[in-house]
This record gives structure tokens, sequence and C-alpha cells, in this order.
């Protein structure tokens, strides 16, 4: 099956607005190299599902892929189109299953020393889309936050050293009721500049209260799938023949119904958008299920590719003492005990990689950036008018940092 | 290894490499590595026209030994040889490295999983084994060539490997080589699983098969290295075995344990130990993968002043020390920093080799690009032994 093959009745299968984005785009698809398609209808299997972000980004390129004429699509897609696959991945059901296509394509790749070549090929065509369809800039300058060190009573490291030399750090910072204060910053921002999954809140441990306008996940949240998910994992593990491979199909099928986020349990209704960004978070995210340092790391990093939020406050919280594997995944009701120190130097490199992410987002130039020790009296502070690599004795509260930044 | 690239953010640029092609990175990465070496530890820069004394110095072949360790799981610059993560192998750079040759540039071209990536230096051939399942090399292996070649009984060549996936790495399934040719292997971890089975809590947490998929353990296939052999071959009781494992932190320490005690009681002329602790990383915890590289760094120590202690080793045995492959850039959108290797970066291929022994030069630092598939033509041409299928070249700066 090759995509010029491609007919509309071949989506029945897909969720409606999937199947309705498909079917309109369906010439330009046709259009298109094998070792590209299936990988683009991953996305598209689940745009019912996508944050608005990612719905418009995708109008934009197909409608964009329609309006080149064919020499220059030609131009755009030689790299994938020079890209030799086996007659199993032509065979392969890959309108129905992209997602395991691509895992296969992914394998196939490497095996035949193609990944460089397809690595090109990606990096040139996502140049040339950046070029010809812009992303908008965002309706306000983003800001980032990130608290670290949660339950840390002293650390005598020095902390942000990545983020440094883009920033200013200050040692004086008044750390009274600093996290309400960020917390009502965000609900101010959310307020002025209301937006769908726009203000974002995540906690790697139990959320503190906030604005019902802030979208919110936290790892105590969803204690009960993570359990729920470790308990599946298990049973499929114990079934013959299971190995990596199909255990990462199987979790990349998960939907939040099978791992009870019904409405009738919070007596709220779901948001699907958000259970499904929830439980890739947990069934895709490598550690998610283990550790809150790399759940929080990970939700952070997907909000911001995904959703592209203006405001993004990240709390960490401290993760368990690594443990053994197997007895993480028995999900004994035990009380875990904690690593504070540990957890504080992840979250201390998970605050360089919230900037980093941020920063891949349009508008970089104008975005901010704060990162506090919660409790503490040490922050860094990164923004269009901030110098660089620069140490302040000034005593300030958080309230005055975000001023500064923003 | 299954993420194709799919972040289509903006380019972020944090640091020196990131403009560069990943021919031009490589270069960096050697060059940068050379000058923190040449600051932080004295050595010089060597040239390819200058020849080891090794050929001379050295044991006649028949004597001579070569323990190959894996700085296993895969580590990045800036927590090893850069200046921000020197001080997380003390080891490496202030005793090891003063007595050693290091090369700055070697390059993995070949599939970035761990087992495929290791039969691939074992090989001296990119395997394109599936990096999963319970399969051998499809080339003939080092000790495959060591021991037809040379005559070598099966005592001769051994493997200390971290997970049930590596029981396969000691012969291939090629027909001119394979079975009753190859290296017997030990896996330390399914040991100890063995001797405690009934009571596994208390060592659990050396258990952990392997990182990358933490929830499965392959079945083990092909020849198995038996309880009761901790006896016969080793001469160490189960008793004492659980009883010294109980102490250790991690699986490497175990393995490294384990190999002590065959140099001691076997003394194979050919010893390769694969090392995994520092593959934590992929449960994103970077403190925990910080630790794994000072541990592993400590481990590599202990190994070296293990062989300087034993007489069977003592003054005819070359140490190569070398990573698989590095890890994920931060600075490539499609990864997600130090957590895996999933990209193929030029940060994930590029790495480094560190070389000790009789004969080789001490102190010297070489930044020209090599491959991971030369070494097995360069333990060949060391220990006398014709790596015929092996697709890398003998290193000439050892020989």
């Amino acid at each position: 099956m090759l995509p010029r093959d491609l007919k509309p009745e071949q989506f029945a299968s897909y969720p409606p607005e999937a199947r309705k984005i498909v079917t309109n785009y369906l010439g330009i698809l046709q259009r298109l190299p094998l070792s590209f398609v299936p990988g683009l209808l991953r996305e598209l299997i689940d745009y019912d599902f996508k944050f608005p972000a990612e719905r418009k980004a995708h109008e934009k390129e197909l409608a964009h892929l329609c309006s080149l004429p064919a020499g220059e699509l030609k131009e755009w897609f030689q790299g994938f189109a020079e890209i030799r696959l086996s007659p199993q991945l032509e065979s392969f059901d890959w309108i129905k299953l992209p997602a395991q296509f691509v895992e296969q394509l992914s394998a196939h790749l490497w095996s035949t020393h193609q990944l460089d070549a397809f690595r090109k090929a990606s990096n040139e065509y996502s140049d040339r889309l950046h070029s010809a369809v812009p992303p908008a800039p965002p309706a306000v300058s983003r800001l980032g936050i990130t608290v670290i060190g949660q339950g840390v009573a002293s650390y005598d490291e020095p902390l942000f050293r990545k983020l440094r030399p883009h920033g200013a750090y200050f040692s004086r910072v008044k750390p009274e009721d600093g996290l309400r204060l960020l917390l009502d910053s965000v609900a101010a921002r959310a307020k002025a500049h209301p937006a769908p999954y726009g203000h974002w809140y995540i906690d790697g441990g139990e959320e503190a209260d906030h604005a019902p306008a802030l979208t919110c996940v936290s790892y105590k949240a969803l204690e009960p799938v993570r359990a729920a998910l470790l308990r599946k994992m298990q049973t499929e593990l114990d079934r013959p023949g299971m190995g990596p491979e199909a255990l990462r199909t199987l979790l990349a099928q998960m939907r939040p119904s099978d791992l009870g986020m019904n409405a009738g349990n919070s007596g709220k209704p779901r948001d699907e958008v958000l259970d499904r960004f929830q439980v890739k978070l947990l069934t895709q995210g490598s550690g998610t299920q283990i550790f809150s340092t790399s759940f929080a790391q990970w939700a952070a990093r997907e909000a911001l590719r995904r959703a592209q939020p203006l405001t993004l406050l990240v709390r960490f919280a401290p993760r368990q003492r690594q443990k053994p594997m197997n007895e993480l995944l028995s999900a004994v009701p035990a009380r875990p005990e904690l690593d504070f120190v540990g957890s504080l130097i992840d979250a201390d490199l998970g605050a360089y990689y919230n900037w980093l992410n941020q920063q891949r987002l349009p508008g970089a130039e104008q975005s901010s950036f704060l990162v506090w020790f919660e409790g503490h009296g040490q922050a860094l502070t990164i923004g269009p008018s901030l110098p660089r690599g620069t140490e302040s004795t000034s005593a300030a509260d958080l309230a005055q940092l975000l001023a500064l930044a923003v | 290894m299954r993420v194709l690239p799919q972040y289509r953010g903006h380019r972020v640029s944090a640091g020196p490499l990131s403009a560069s092609s990943p021919k031009g990175v490589g270069h960096i990465l050697a060059r940068t590595r050379r000058d923190f070496l040449r600051s932080a530890a004295g050595a010089t820069l060597g040239s390819t026209l200058l020849r080891s004394s090794w050929a001379r110095v050295a044991a006649p072949s028949s004597r001579r030994k070569v323990v190959v360790v894996t700085f296993g799981g895969g580590a990045r610059d800036q927590e090893t040889f850069a200046p921000e993560g020197q001080e997380n192998i003390p080891h490496l750079m202030h005793e090891l490295i003063p007595q050693a040759s290091f090369f700055t540039q070697v390059v993995n071209r070949g599939i970035l999983g761990h087992y495929v990536a290791t039969a691939s230096l074992a090989t001296g051939v990119y395997e394109t084994i599936n990096n999963f399942a319970s399969l051998p090399p499809q080339s003939p292996t080092v000790f495959e060539y060591f021991r037809k070649d040379l005559k070598r009984p099966s005592s001769d060549a051994w493997v200390v490997a971290p997970s049930n996936g590596f029981n396969r790495i000691g012969e291939s399934s090629h027909h001119s080589y394979g079975p009753g040719l190859g290296a017997r292997v030990i896996l330390p971890k399914h040991l100890l699983t063995a001797a405690t089975s009934g009571r596994r809590n208390d060592y659990e947490h050396l258990l952990r098969d392997n990182y990358e998929t933490p929830y499965y353990t392959p079945e083990l296939e092909g020849s198995e290295f038996e309880l009761q052999q901790l006896e016969m071959i080793l001469k160490l009781s189960v008793d004492d075995f659980k009883a010294h494992a109980q102490t250790l932190s991690s699986p490497d320490e175990l393995s490294v344990y384990i190999a002590r005690q065959l140099m001691r009681q076997v003394s194979p002329s050919l010893l390769w130990i694969t090392m995994h602790d520092i593959d934590i990383a992929h449960a994103g915890a970077y403190s925990l993968y910080v630790e794994g590289i000072q541990r592993t760094d400590r481990l590599c120590s202990d190994l070296w002043k293990t062989i300087q202690s034993e007489p069977e080793y003592a003054g005819k045995t070359t140490l190569f020390i070398l990573p698989d492959f590095g890890r994920d850039s931060d600075e490539d959108a499609g990864g997600n920093g130090f957590q895996h290797h999933r990209t193929g970066d030029a940060l994930s291929r590029t790495t480094w080799m560190l070389v000790a022994g009789p004969g080789i030069r001490e102190n010297v630092v070489f930044d020209r690009a090599m491959e991971s598939t030369d070494l097995v033509p360069t333990l060949g041409s060391m220990l006398g032994f014709s790596a015929s299928f092996a697709q890398g070249k003998p290193i000439n700066e050892l020989l």
C-alpha cells in the first residue's frame, strides 16, 4: 500500500475530526512519500484530542503543502523519497496503525544505516516549513516558572549552574509566601490573557490551591491512574511472548477509560484532551510512572511542545528513593522513602530543560523565566531586559523578581 | 532507539555545538576533550606518526592479556570530560589518564542500543540484530577469532555482562565460527537471582535486568553459567557470594567483584566486562545518572589496581576502557537530553577510548577520528589473530 492509493473510506475508523481533516487533504497526502505520510497520520489520527496550538499547526502545514507547485513539492520531499523501505513496511497497515509503522520504520532506519539521512530530511523539511509558515508570535510574551527543592532544609552546592550564564542570579530572595505569590501571578496572567490550555500549573507532588483558569496536572492526582497502569503492565508482562515492542504498542493504545479515568470518579465532566495528554505522559514517558521528578520534567516538556502555553509554572516535589523496579512495579502501598537532595539535583537540571524547551517556541526572544529554590533565598531570572551572567545581593521578593523578568 | 526526530520547534542555541554539522560536532568534541585533558591532566598531544612501543615492550603474545571495559550505559562530555563534568571522574582524570593513551573521537556509526552496540564492539562490524531479542551476533566475535586462531581453551576468554540480554554475546551465529568457539559468559545478576530464590527482597536493588526496558527481563537462551559452577570455577560458595552481594550497592559492583574472582581463579587472557549502571539515566533522574558515572569511574580504577596487583596480570595486561556510545545532546529537540540515546545525533555517536598497559604511551591524547569497530582489529594485531570479517582497522598508535 502506497500513499498514492489512499481512499477516503480507508479512514472510516478514525475519530470524526481526524477523518475530516485527512479526507479534506487526501489529495496532498497521496503525493507524499511513504517514509513521511505515516508519521503525519500518527499525529492526525489523534486530531480530535489535540491542543488548539497543535491543530492550528497541522492545518497550516497541510494547507501550505497543498499550495506548493509540483516541482517545489518534489524538492521538499526529495530526502524522504530517497529513503529505502522494506517490502514488509510497504505492506504494513500504516493507515490504521501509523504509530506502529513509525516504530518499525525507526528500527528499519537504524538497521539499514539510513537514520542520518532521515534526520537530515526531517530537519530540512522542518526548516523549510518554519520559513514558509512561520508560527504566529504568542499573544503575550511567555513566562516560565520552575520551583525546585521542596522539603530540602539546606544545600551548599551551587544551584542553577547551567542557567546562570543566561540570566541574573539573586541570593537574597525573600522566600515568605513565595509559592502563593507565584500562583497568584500566574492566575492574574490567565485572567488577563484568557486562552484555552494557555496557562499551566504542573506539580510533581500534590497540587496547591490554584485558579480554575489554570490547566493543572499533578503527580499526586494521577496516583490511582499510575497504580492501574502498573497493574496492567504487570499482568501483560506475565503473558507468554510479551516483549518490549509488544508492550510499547499496548501502552500506546491505552485510553483514559482503560486506566479508570471515568466521568463517574469525580462527578466532574472529563476533559478528554487533557486526560489523553496525561495518559500519554505515563505510557510514553520513561520513568514518569516511578519518579515524580521525571514526571514533572516530562510533563513540562510535553506541555511546551504540544500546547505551547503562554504561562507555565512547574513545581518539582521530592521523588522516592531509588528502589528495585520490581518492587516499585508491585505498587505496594507502603509509604516510600524520599530522596530530597537527589530530587533537588534532578529538578535543577529539569529547570534548565524547561527553559531550553520554552526557548524552542515562537517568541523566544521576548520570553522570561524564573527558577526559585523553594523556601530559600536563591532564585534566577532570565528576561529580555535582564543582564546575563550577573549576580545580585539585593533583597527582593518573588513578585519583584517577576516584575524584573517580564 | 525508537524515537524519530519529531520536535518541530525552533532550534535553541545554548552551547558551542549547536550550529555545527555532525562531522563538525565530532571534531569539536574531540578538540574540546583534548584541550580539557591537556589543561587538567597535563596530557600531551600525540601524532599518528608516533608509534607505540607496545610491540617492543609487551610480553610475548602467548602471555599477553587484555581486559576490555565498556564504560556502560553511555555518558556525555558535560558529565565527564568537560570542565563541569570532571568532578565526576576523578579516577579517570588523575589516576588512569596520566598512565594512558587517550583517543578523543571514537565514532559509533551503528545502532545505539546497548546490546547491539556492545555486539558491534565485540565483532568489529556494525551489527543489525534486534537489540531486545536474545540473538547471537551475526559476525564472528573477538572471542572466536582469539580462540580459533590461537587455539585457546574456553577458559581463556570470558565475558562478564549486566543483563540476561547479553547472554549470547560470547559467540556468533557465523558459519565459520559459532558454537563451541566463543567466550564463556557470566551474568552476575542472574547468578544472584538464582542464589537468592525465595528471598529476593534483600537483594532486589541489584537485580533489575536493564534500564531501557525496565519492566521486561528476557528469557535466557544459549549456554549458561550455572550456580553450581560458582564453587567449581570461581571457588566461591553460594553463601559467600550472597553475603558479599549484600554489601554492594549496584549491579556493576557485583560485576567487578565477579571479574576479580575470575582473574584470581581462572586468569583468562581475554576478559570483557560490560558496565551498565549509568543507564539508569533512562528513568530520567539526573542525580542517579551522575552517581552511576561516579561509581563507574571508581570501578575502572579498582579494576586497574587489580590488574597491577594480580601476578597473572601485572606487567602484561592492556586495559581498554570505552563507552559503547554517548547520550543525546540537550540541544537536539527530538530527544530529552541525557535521558536517552535515541536521536542518533553527533553527541550520542561520538565517544572516547582510554588504553593503558605495558608499551602503551602514557599521558598522550590522540584526536583523529576513528570508529568503534577499530577495537577488534587492534586486539587482533596485539594478540596475534586475524579479525578477518571485521570492518574496522587496527589503531596504529597502539601497535
